[in-house]
């Protein structure tokens, strides 16, 4: 194990962030764009309006012509746990399994097979049939986004599991810890609103375009006027469920939420910084340099009082959990490495014992296992024991502060935007505004950035673990020839590249032939 | 209590189920290896791709759920297969992301590389897809060169990952198997779906030749499956033997599960019979039923009776087997209970496929302006 390629974690790791990225480029716009779809067609069927009618099918075309490649990349990743993260797999897959099959028994066919009732079925079944199937793809796709972040949250914030010495893996002992982990609720809320903030921009931003293009102006400023509202609503969710998420980083991976503010010494009144720039520091863990800051604009008290709701409230930096802090009662690297070794020797000892088949060993120390107090002191600390330097805990400084601070901004400046393009509306100065029409065509890639951000703070930010505090990526991974993962590398970048392409030259196709070509 | 071996042999019989029904379902692949040969113009190309690419999701879906009940039920078969025999299942997902795309956009304009591209993407699909998923399924049977550490994990000796099972002869009778098999499915499904009187004919001429060469390979697979070595396990000690004509052995002691499997071949033969002498339409209800029946029975005889799924021929005591590759009892039975969701989902399916296929598939629909692949 201490002999594994680095080359090939980073390269196993580049390949997961690869596809896990392109997914990523398509699936929020499913997320949103089947609800915005869904309340369409609602006022279609409540009013009998042909021209809903016609402007339901327009954004549906778009949906199909992205859902097709969000299905796509989507099966490399259910497949890449076990191809590149074997190791991983065995370890945590009686508990991180489940949540996947489930995904697929309860939501992808419920999506799958309602899609095709919504393409195929306008005059083949009647009006309310078409209706629901519409809102069950919704809530399919949503479902299916719900379970893949329960699987995501638990390698955040290990739950309701126990180790067992036999079989060498975390068991699951409560599916209810697993489902209801406090990290796996903010997750999905905050997650499928970024997925709504993104359809709800995308739909704008395409009316928006018409309406410069002085086209659909029916179409253009129903879709803007549900756009706007959902947009604006979702984006506040969109905040709300960030700060919650946070709350719950500081609670569950404290290093990671230092690195979101490059926060070194933990304080009370601790600042948020609002925005900054990082230069190399003076000091460094090992090898690795500490950044500084050229300068902050800073909010005072206001990340004590993100994480506790109070000023007095001490957020631990990198330090606390590196060189300790017994006033608060934080371990030292050291200190859980040791505990970390004590739970490996604990299960190599159980190994021997077995081996040698002395039965009254091999049970006590499965009992050791069991027991509540050694789970808590010793076995939550296990992925140390791989770990050999303390800086190798610590998530890269400006890749977690720079993607959590671009993200934020972003995530105010679509509540801004959002605002003003429902105040346009109805004041009826769209037309007249073209600046902002503008503004808004140019604002659509804005919430991928920031959703890909998300993803890249989230998952970078957690580094080294695969699981948090229990295994580093290191001893994750499948024992592979470094070349293989490259090649496979090159051939998914090459592929999803040329498809994405093809995905966007037809989509802007299909927006500039509109929706006049569409028979009612 | 329900005890854990129930469980296992449950969900080894969902794996099965679920596995027998993919095969069936690539009928949806057969079909699409035939996008150059069976259409002599592009609207017969058109209805073709069509009347097929309105199954693609269930096909792709029960290979998503698939991928995610085998992780939940046995992780060390997800962890050793698909981590070892790397190069293999990464040429599978190839093979498979690049249907979808090419359904939604060989028609679309400006879609860059032109139909004809996407049209390949879909004869690839179609090829490679049930061959090589036949070659992984014959591994079930003929073993791979892996072994497990102590923390199981595991190490792959050949430096092939998984390619060089193309090498043996059982395997490669299994894909050519499963391929030819998936084809005159698909060529069945187009009888039976599509109204247009050219195709049809020419469907059926076509099901001759690949009925002929399915049997072939079909017996082939069947004969050395039932003739070869098979890994037992004794479950009292773990310990795994090689057994002479296993196989055979657990056919005859569970006659239930032959019986099926003899259905299954008469039902998929039956198919074949009454499209080709009785000029019927409904071949794929018959060949399909008995497809699932056959590779369900298939998978069911790999597992049960004390028999190694998926075993090691480089380190016998590495096979994997039902008891060993298995989730806790806590988790196989908390899945349990999910799975009784499955006969609700299977009758949505059917519900909503009902209403919307009620009537064969033509040019003037195409004409429509439909949502059209």
């Amino acid at each position: 194990m201490e002999n594994i390629d680095l080359n090939l974690v980073n390269w196993s790791r580049a390949q997961f962030a690869l596809t896990a990225m392109y997914h990523w480029l398509f699936v929020p716009l499913t997320l949103g764009l089947s609800f915005i779809i869904a309340m369409m067609e609602t006022i279609y069927v409540k009013t009998g309006k042909e021209e809903w009618k016609r402007m339901t099918r327009f954004w549906m075309k778009l949906f199909g012509i992205n859902f097709a490649i969000g299905v796509a990349t989507g099966i490399i990743l259910e497949f890449e746990f076990g191809t590149n993260w074997s190791a991983y797999s065995w370890f945590v897959g009686d508990i991180f399994g489940a949540p996947l099959a489930i995904e697929g028994i309860l939501a992808f066919f419920l999506e799958s097979t309602f899609v095709a009732v919504m393409f195929f079925g306008w005059d083949k079944v009647g009006k309310k049939f078409h209706l629901t199937s519409t809102w069950l793809v919704a809530v399919g796709a949503n479902l299916s986004a719900l379970w893949i972040l329960v699987a995501n949250a638990w390698m955040q914030n290990p739950a309701g599991m126990t180790f067992n010495p036999e079989t060498a893996r975390n068991e699951m002992e409560n599916f209810w810890e697993v489902l209801f982990n406090p990290v796996a609720a903010e997750k999905f809320l905050h997650t499928i609103s970024s997925g709504f903030v993104l359809a709800s921009m995308f739909v704008a931003g395409i009316s928006s375009w018409f309406l410069l293009k002085k086209r659909e102006e029916f179409l253009a400023k129903r879709s803007i006027l549900l756009a706007g509202i959902f947009g604006f609503l979702s984006s506040v969710l969109l905040a709300l469920t960030g700060d919650m998420s946070a709350r719950s980083v500081a609670k569950y991976q404290p290093v990671k939420f230092a690195s979101f503010e490059a926060l070194y010494q933990g304080k009370t009144r601790a600042p948020l910084i609002a925005a900054g720039v990082l230069k190399k520091g003076k000091e460094t863990i090992g090898n690795r340099n500490m950044p500084d800051f050229v300068f902050t604009i800073e909010i005072p008290d206001l990340l004590s009082l993100m994480t506790e709701r109070k000023k007095e409230a001490f957020v631990s930096g990198i330090y606390d959990h590196i060189k300790g802090n017994v006033q608060k009662g934080i371990l030292s690297f050291e200190e859980k490495k040791q505990r970390g070794e004590i739970a490996r020797q604990a299960l190599l000892g159980y190994k021997k014992a077995k081996e040698e088949g002395d039965a009254q060993s091999s049970a006590e120390i499965a009992r050791k296992f069991n027991s509540r107090e050694f789970r808590d002191n010793y076995f939550r600390y296990f992925g140390y024991a791989y770990i050999n330097n303390p800086e190798d805990t610590i998530p890269d400084i400006r890749v977690s502060f720079y993607t959590f601070h671009l993200m934020v901004m972003l995530g105010f400046l679509f509540i801004l935007l959002f605002a003003l393009s429902i105040w346009f509306l109805f004041r009826d100065k769209l037309d007249n505004n073209r600046w902002f029409l503008w503004i808004m065509v140019f604002s659509i890639p804005l919430p991928y950035l920031a959703g890909e951000l998300g993803w890249v703070l989230s998952e970078m930010g957690r580094q080294p673990w695969i699981i948090q505090d229990l295994m580093p990526v290191s001893v994750g991974v499948t024992e592979l020839k470094t070349t293989y993962v490259q090649t496979t590398f090159w051939l998914f970048a090459l592929l999803f590249t040329a498809l994405l392409i093809a995905e966007v030259s037809i989509m802007i196709k299909q927006i500039k032939i509109g929706a006049e070509n569409k028979k009612p | 209590m329900i005890s854990h071996a129930f469980l296992q042999g449950y969900w080894w019989t969902i794996i099965s189920l679920l596995a027998g029904l993919l095969v069936f379902l690539m009928f949806v692949q057969g079909g699409q290896s035939f996008i150059f040969s069976l259409p002599s113009n592009d609207t017969q190309r058109k209805l073709i791709v069509n009347t097929l690419g309105r199954k693609w999701e269930f096909t792709f879906t029960t290979l998503v759920t698939f991928g995610g009940v085998f992780f939940a039920s046995f992780p060390l078969f997800y962890a050793t297969s698909f981590g070892g025999a790397y190069l293999l299942w990464m040429t599978i997902l190839f093979s498979f992301i690049i249907q979808a795309v090419a359904y939604e956009y060989r028609s679309k304009p400006a879609n860059i590389y032109g139909s004809r591209t996407y049209d390949i993407f879909l004869f690839l699909n179609g090829s490679l897809g049930p061959f090589l998923i036949g070659i992984a399924v014959a591994t079930f049977f003929t073993g791979s060169e892996f072994s497990l550490d102590p923390m199981k994990r595991v190490q792959w000796h050949s430096p092939w990952h998984g390619l060089e099972s193309l090498a043996d002869i059982r395997n490669l009778a299994a894909g050519f198997t499963i391929l030819f098999l998936a084809r005159v499915n698909g060529l069945l499904f187009i009888i039976g779906t599509v109204g247009d009187d050219d195709i049809n004919l020419k469907a059926r001429k076509r099901v001759i030749m690949n009925s002929l060469f399915f049997l072939v390979f079909f017996l082939y697979f069947t004969f050395s499956m039932l003739t070869m070595k098979g890994y037992a396990v004794n479950p009292a000690d773990s310990t795994i033997t090689l057994v002479n004509y296993k196989y055979l052995y657990n056919f005859f002691r569970m006659p239930l599960i032959l019986c099926f499997f003899v259905c299954g071949v008469a039902g998929v033969i039956f198919g074949i019979y009454i499209t080709l002498f009785r000029n019927s339409n409904r071949g794929i209800w018959f060949s399909g039923s008995g497809t699932v029946l056959v590779f369900f029975t298939m998978l069911l005889t790999a597992g049960f009776n004390n028999t190694s799924f998926y075993p090691s021929s480089y380190d016998i005591k590495s096979s994997l087997t039902v008891y060993n590759a298995s989730s806790s009892q806590f988790t196989l039975k908390t899945m349990m209970y999910v799975s009784f969701i499955i006969p609700f989902v299977i009758a949505y399916i059917w519900y909503a496929w009902k209403s919307i296929t009620d009537r064969k598939i033509t040019a003037g629909e195409m004409e429509k302006g439909e949502h059209t692949y």
